[in-house]
């Protein structure tokens, strides 16, 4: 099982015919997932990749029956491009651009409210469910189907907390980057539910970092009502206060974000905390052989 | 992005908000020219982009021109230490005069995005000239909030609800609130990301001015903004942090001795944390970009070694899609062209890691192959003991 994306996820790729859209949605192809149409505005009723391209999502919608939107383009048109989709009526995006104004998410956001549809980032490496779909940008290869689900703000750290998982002998259910930036669709919490739904997750990785409250607020939830052992682990714990540490939202301000408070929160919480990011893997093993 | 105290004030005005007469000099005999235009009495405050300035002795009342002038002498070259200078502390290079002013009350406003609310936050206090986060710990009831709408705006009902609970009135309650209503219009309008107003001050005679003023920019949206992008000093940045960027990579110089080099900025901050695990201190925080490309990665490494404290480097690549040998060759080029001495451990996974690894192997260079993480923090921080009993 898995959440949020299965073999019954059909994608329409924005930004299909620039550079990072076509390495990606060929990629995404060749990894089984279903691609059913691009869209480029200007460029409809051509193919690129086998793939229809059409002029909106709208029509891309309409033509293929696609329900899942990947957003490959530039930062001042992403949050445009959320828009276009959810008005689409796709019922998952998945924004991949990294670079995106904070008022421009912010407005975005407020567009999404009220809307049947879900929003995975931006500056996201997307959302794979191993063995049935990908949509993103991470390295297909190392994932395998399996029972643990992985939340992460981060990219590369999300594919090292993978492999630590493999390793073990685990595999995924679902593996999500919630994004680096400060305004981010689903969150900690959102896809918590999902997965204490989710009879094939057995157990949950969460990976943050410095900056803001979402851990601490992922911390309080699962005190109260996740039944399922949860593996945490925060990054930054050398951070400076005050710097943004590549990731837009990656900033302890005021004091507040520190890795040491977000660690204290997820214990309080019941989570079990890796220290080092080097114990990730065995710190899930050990979690699961208490159950 | 940061900015000085006269440049933020120079935006606001242009939004409408009521900033105190002034000038900035960079030499003291404008600033005596300054001061004849507008004072008697004025102030000099030094420009550098850290708070704190007033304890530091970078901000002083001037009686007379003449005292302006021989303040601004003394206070260009000086180097200010404050509380957020770090200890090295920072040169002055020019300095801001204003008109002094009648203070009767020293308030605060100020803005933000708020996370959470996922909405920009408009604060304001009535305990002003102090700390905000120092309000919030200890007297959280004396700060007022009023959330924006992103698709409404800000209401004038809030501002005005802001004012009253300032406990303004009359002809100073209506100052407040075309100040508050502009400074909100300021934040929007040039995508920032934080702007404050501390002191907001009352003078004695009624009237509303922003004293000190402090704004951060969003960076994601600095490119539809270039009158303010040209406000960067780079004077105020550091060196090896301004050459990195022009290579889009994302560089901070911090205190340690083990370079680090990582591809992505959580794996870069976990591989800092994991290398003060095994007892080290990482030199700084280093992100070539998820997707690295070996001309990333050659000009990452020369940035990583021009810093003087650097004793050992750890590279750590999660290539995923991204080729291992690619990398490997990549750090070999910059290493040979650059005939470093430095001790180096790669890390290295995804694609094509034996090729990468074999590369490292055979390029005669000091390089040493880890497997995962902490294998990688341990062998760096081994290094660097190593090199430190050694000079002994």
């Amino acid at each position: 099982m898995s959440i949020l994306v299965d073999e019954r996820t059909r994608v329409v790729v924005l930004g299909i015919t620039g550079s990072e859209g076509t390495f990606h949605a060929q990629r995404m192809l060749e990894y089984g997932t279903k691609v059913v149409a691009g869209m480029t505005p200007g460029k409809g009723g051509t193919k690129h990749l086998g793939v229809p391209v059409y002029n909106t999502v709208s029509d891309a919608v309409k033509a293929e029956g696609a329900n899942a939107a990947a957003i490959f383009v530039p930062p001042f048109a992403a949050a445009d491009a959320i828009m276009e989709s959810a008005d689409a009526g796709v019922t998952l995006i998945v924004c991949i651009t990294e670079g995106i104004p904070t008022f421009d998410m912010i407005k975005a956001k407020t567009f999404l409210r009220d809307r049947p549809v879900s929003l995975i980032g931006p500056n996201t490496p997307g959302i794979i469910s191993p063995g049935k779909c990908k949509i993103g940008i991470m390295p297909g290869h190392i994932h395998k189907p399996g029972t643990i689900g992985i939340i992460s703000r981060s990219g590369t750290l999300t594919y090292e907390a993978v492999q630590q998982v493999s390793k073990q002998g685990y595999g995924q259910s679902t593996a999500i980057g919630i994004g680096g930036d400060p305004i981010v669709g689903l969150k900690y919490i959102e896809l918590l539910k999902l997965f204490k739904d989710d009879p094939g997750t057995e157990a949950v990785i969460l990976i943050g970092e410095i900056g803001g409250t979402a851990e601490d607020e992922a911390a309080a939830y699962i005190k109260k009502e996740f039944p399922k052992p949860v593996v945490g682990f925060v990054a930054g714990q050398t951070a400076p206060p005050g710097r943004r540490m590549g990731h837009a939202g990656a900033i302890i301000a005021g004091g507040k974000g520190t890795a040491q408070e977000k660690m204290d929160a997820l214990r309080a919480g019941g989570v079990h905390v890796a220290v080092s990011p080097a114990d990730i893997g065995a710190t899930l093993k050990a979690a699961l052989s208490r159950k | 992005m940061k900015i000085h105290e006269f440049q933020a004030k120079s935006i606001l005005a242009r939004y409408g908000v009521r900033i105190p007469r002034g000038d900035v000099a960079t030499t003291p005999a404008e600033a005596r020219a300054i001061a004849e235009k507008i004072g008697p009495r004025v102030v000099v405050k030094a420009q550098i982009h850290a708070g704190g300035r007033g304890k530091g002795g970078g901000v002083k009342l001037a009686a007379t021109p003449a005292e302006a002038e021989r303040l601004t002498k003394d206070m260009i070259g000086m180097t200010l230490v404050t509380h957020q200078t770090g200890p090295e502390g920072k040169v002055v290079k020019r300095v801001l005069i204003e008109e002094a002013l009648d203070i009767a009350r020293e308030l605060y406003i100020g803005i933000v995005i708020d996370r959470a609310k996922e909405a920009a936050v408009v604060m304001a206090s009535t305990e002003g000239g102090v700390e905000i986060e120092k309000v919030a710990a200890e007297t959280p009831d004396r700060i007022f909030k009023e959330y924006v709408h992103p698709g409404a705006g800000f209401g004038a009902f809030q501002a005005r609800k802001l004012a009253f609970k300032l406990g303004l009135a009359g002809e100073t309650f209506k100052q407040a609130v075309k100040f508050i209503t502009a400074l909100y219009k300021a934040f929007e309008g040039t995508d920032a990301s934080m702007a404050e107003i501390n002191p907001l001050l009352i003078t004695k005679q009624g009237d509303v001015l922003a004293l000190d003023a402090k704004m951060n920019f969003d960076d994601n949206a600095l490119l539809r903004h270039p009158d303010i992008q040209a406000m960067r000093d780079l004077d105020e940045e550091s060196p090896l942090e301004v050459e990195a960027a022009k290579y889009n990579l994302n560089y901070i110089k911090l205190d340690g001795s083990v370079g680090c080099m990582v591809n992505g900025a959580g794996l870069a901050m976990a591989t800092m944390d994991i290398v003060k695990y095994a007892g080290g201190m990482p030199a700084n925080f280093l992100d070539v970009g998820g997707g690295v490309t070996e001309e990333a990665v050659t000009n990452a490494f020369k940035i990583l070694v021009a810093d003087k404290d650097v004793k050992a480097a750890l590279i750590n690549i999660f290539g995923g899609i991204v080729r291992c040998d690619m990398i490997a060759a990549g750090v070999v080029k910059a290493a040979k062209e650059l005939g470093t001495k430095i001790p180096v451990v790669i890390r290295l996974e995804g694609t094509n890691v034996e090729l990468g690894k074999k590369i490292l192997a055979e390029s005669g260079l000091a390089f040493q192959s880890a497997d995962g993480m902490k294998d990688a923090a341990e062998k760096v921080v081994a290094l660097v003991s190593q090199g430190r009993r050694e000079r002994r």
